[in-house]
């Protein structure tokens, strides 16, 4: 019995080891090729017969004007000013839908979950007319502003499931002793809640770090640049320099890879205990 | 479940009512302080571009002058004189066909393999969440446009076997392939929720029907599968929606090329708006793909209940 266990934990492990090792593949050959030069880019050894660490640091310096440094600079500031909006104010608005009785709740809730099946092409075009007429464009606001409106839909909805399994008892409570829907919100719903915004936080922060499209559109000047617009100059601007452009590229996805190590069984088990349930 | 809420407004309009009769008092400003964030956002950036949107496509616009009234003539090119649209509609067609049951199958057997209490399994799940977690970066299209070059890595693999590869992002025939496939390796997501979904069925069902003697395969036919018919109808909802607006690996990595045969519909849609700043048209084209989108998640929902499974309210848990 015990040793039929141990079979089945040993097999369990191989088939995750050499499933981990598949996925991971590009990733490795990736690592080896951002040494490489360009002429060994195609041949088929992983690592190169002289790592060329000069990838990285010739990378690194942009232009005469710009480092990375610049660049990650930039990205970091946004994505701080992303996270802070999105976990402020997705809080709010999911215990306003999960806790409290307004006129018109069930109706505003069913609008907010159908704006999840919103292709965002159609709110594209208006919104960058707006954006244009503000005279908001080569500025991060409009890459900013919409995390402070709620975070987006999905994470409105995975905190109001989250605060629905509080039970309601505790509110009940503090209610009595005299606590307002404010008091309630801010001293039992806010710490309990905790694991679910943090979930909310990575994925703010990983989904904007992505979001290559929205910078793109909204920010010209290189000075400006996020990590992932330099990167595409890159691409246009020099010969391609493959060792150079993978080393970069690579430096660049750290950030959220460190993250999500550090941050994953809270990302897991935040969106598991928060129950897609109904 | 987000689909069982949407179905179930009247269910929630009633709740209400009760409460209301039992004198729990509405408390209309304090709700709406809380929901003031989402509720102005929603204005502001949804519900007027919506509209604006829907009045541009009956116009000419270029940002720099007034738009014109133009009337169906938008709507009218686009279907008898645009071959790009067709082009694209294709494409787009086959990419979804594809590549949502092939994500939906690959991300639901990981999950299984994910769902399991063996050690390390904070490593095994970084290392395969790794693809997803790069997402739509530039660093991807580097990456992709190496491995399945000409003498990219992909090729020397197959040569081990005698294979002669082509160049396969370069190769109209064998391009929206590679875009399926870099999809699915970025399964991440769907996966996450599907083992969210996995470790909500109650052990119970396994432990009596391993009682009753039923085999690996008869569980998975018989409790995971309609246990899980949920999450699944979620994840195709959403899978399929999303798959309709692929945008980002097109665009980095083939640019829609070679000869088209990767040029999905929103970056069709994105180089009329922002390239030829034809806002008209592209509004045009931003509400076909609304109706588009619309009519599949009807029938999503149509079909669903013939295969969701939902537990009957006595056995959900309060």
């Amino acid at each position: 019995m015990n040793k039929a266990l141990k079979n089945h934990k040993v097999t369990s492990h191989l088939l995750l080891i050499v499933f981990s090792l598949l996925m991971l593949y590009p990733v490795i050959w990736w690592v080896g090729a951002s040494l490489k030069t360009t002429a060994e880019m195609s041949l088929p050894s992983i690592w190169p017969s002289t790592p060329m660490w000069e990838n990285y640091t010739k990378g690194w310096q942009f232009s005469p004007e710009f480092t990375f440094g610049r660049f990650f600079g930039n990205t970091l500031l946004m994505e701080f000013w992303n996270v802070l909006g999105a976990v402020l104010t997705s809080a709010l608005v999911a215990y306003g839908f999960a806790r409290l009785n307004f006129k018109f709740r069930g109706a505003l809730f069913s609008i907010l979950l159908l704006t999840m099946m919103l292709p965002g092409q159609v709110t594209i075009v208006p919104q960058y007319i707006l954006y244009n007429k503000l005279q908001l464009m080569d500025s991060y606001i409009p890459l900013v502003l919409p995390h402070f409106f709620g975070g987006g839909a999905f994470f409105i909805f995975l905190l109001v499931q989250f605060i629905r399994g509080i039970p309601r008892e505790l509110d009940e409570a503090a209610k009595i002793d005299g606590a307002s829907v404010y008091g309630i919100f801010y001293r039992i719903v806010l710490p309990l809640i905790k694991p679910a915004l943090v979930t909310v936080a990575i994925f703010t922060f990983i989904w904007s770090w992505d979001d290559f499209f929205a910078q793109m559109l909204y920010l010209n000047s290189v000075g400006k640049f996020t990590v992932g617009l330099a990167l595409r100059m890159y691409v246009d601007q020099f010969e391609i320099q493959w060792g150079r452009l993978l080393a970069m590229s690579l430096l660049s996805v750290m950030p959220s890879v460190v993250l999500f190590f550090f941050a994953q069984k809270q990302f897991v088990e935040g969106i598991a205990t928060t129950g897609l349930k109904g | 479940m987000k689909a069982e809420a949407m179905n179930k407004p009247a269910a929630a309009t009633k709740l209400h009512l009760t409460k209301k009769l039992k004198g729990t008092s509405h408390n209309n400003l304090a709700g709406y302080i809380f929901i003031s964030p989402w509720l102005i956002g929603f204005l502001l950036l949804t519900a007027w571009p919506i509209i604006q949107s829907f009045y541009l496509s009956f116009t000419e616009y270029s940002l720099l002058e007034a738009p014109t009234w133009t009337g169906t003539d938008n709507y009218a090119n686009i279907f008898t004189n645009d071959n790009d649209f067709k082009t694209s509609l294709k494409v787009t067609f086959i990419f979804v066909l594809f590549s949502v049951p092939l994500k939906l199958f690959f991300s639901l057997m990981v999950a299984m393999m994910l769902n399991k209490n063996v050690k390390g399994m904070n490593l095994y799940r970084t290392a395969i969440y790794f693809p997803s977690l790069i997402g739509g970066s530039i660093a991807v299209a580097a990456l992709w446009r190496n491995m399945f070059n000409l003498n990219g890595y992909f090729n020397h693999v197959l040569s081990w076997f005698g294979i002669q590869g082509v160049g396969w992002i370069t190769n109209p025939h064998t391009s929206l392939g590679t875009l399926i496939l870099l999809n699915t390796w970025q399964f991440g997501s769907t996966m996450v929720i599907f083992l969210a979904g996995l470790k909500q069925i109650p052990g119970e069902l396994y432990e009596s029907a391993s009682v009753d003697g039923a085999s690996k395969l008869r569980k998975f036919f018989h409790i995971t599968l309609p246990m899980l018919s949920p999450v699944m109808f979620f994840n195709l909802v959403l899978g399929i929606i999303g798959s309709f607006q692929m945008f980002t690996s097109a665009f980095i990595v083939t640019q829609g090329g070679p000869i088209n045969s990767t040029y999905m519909y929103a970056l069709f849609l994105y180089e009329k708006a922002f390239k030829h700043y034809q806002m008209g048209y592209a509004s045009a084209l931003a509400w076909i793909l609304l109706v588009i989108v619309a009519l599949m998640t009807a029938i999503n929902f149509l079909v669903s209940r013939y295969w969701v499974f939902y537990e009957t309210d006595g056995g959900k848990q309060k």
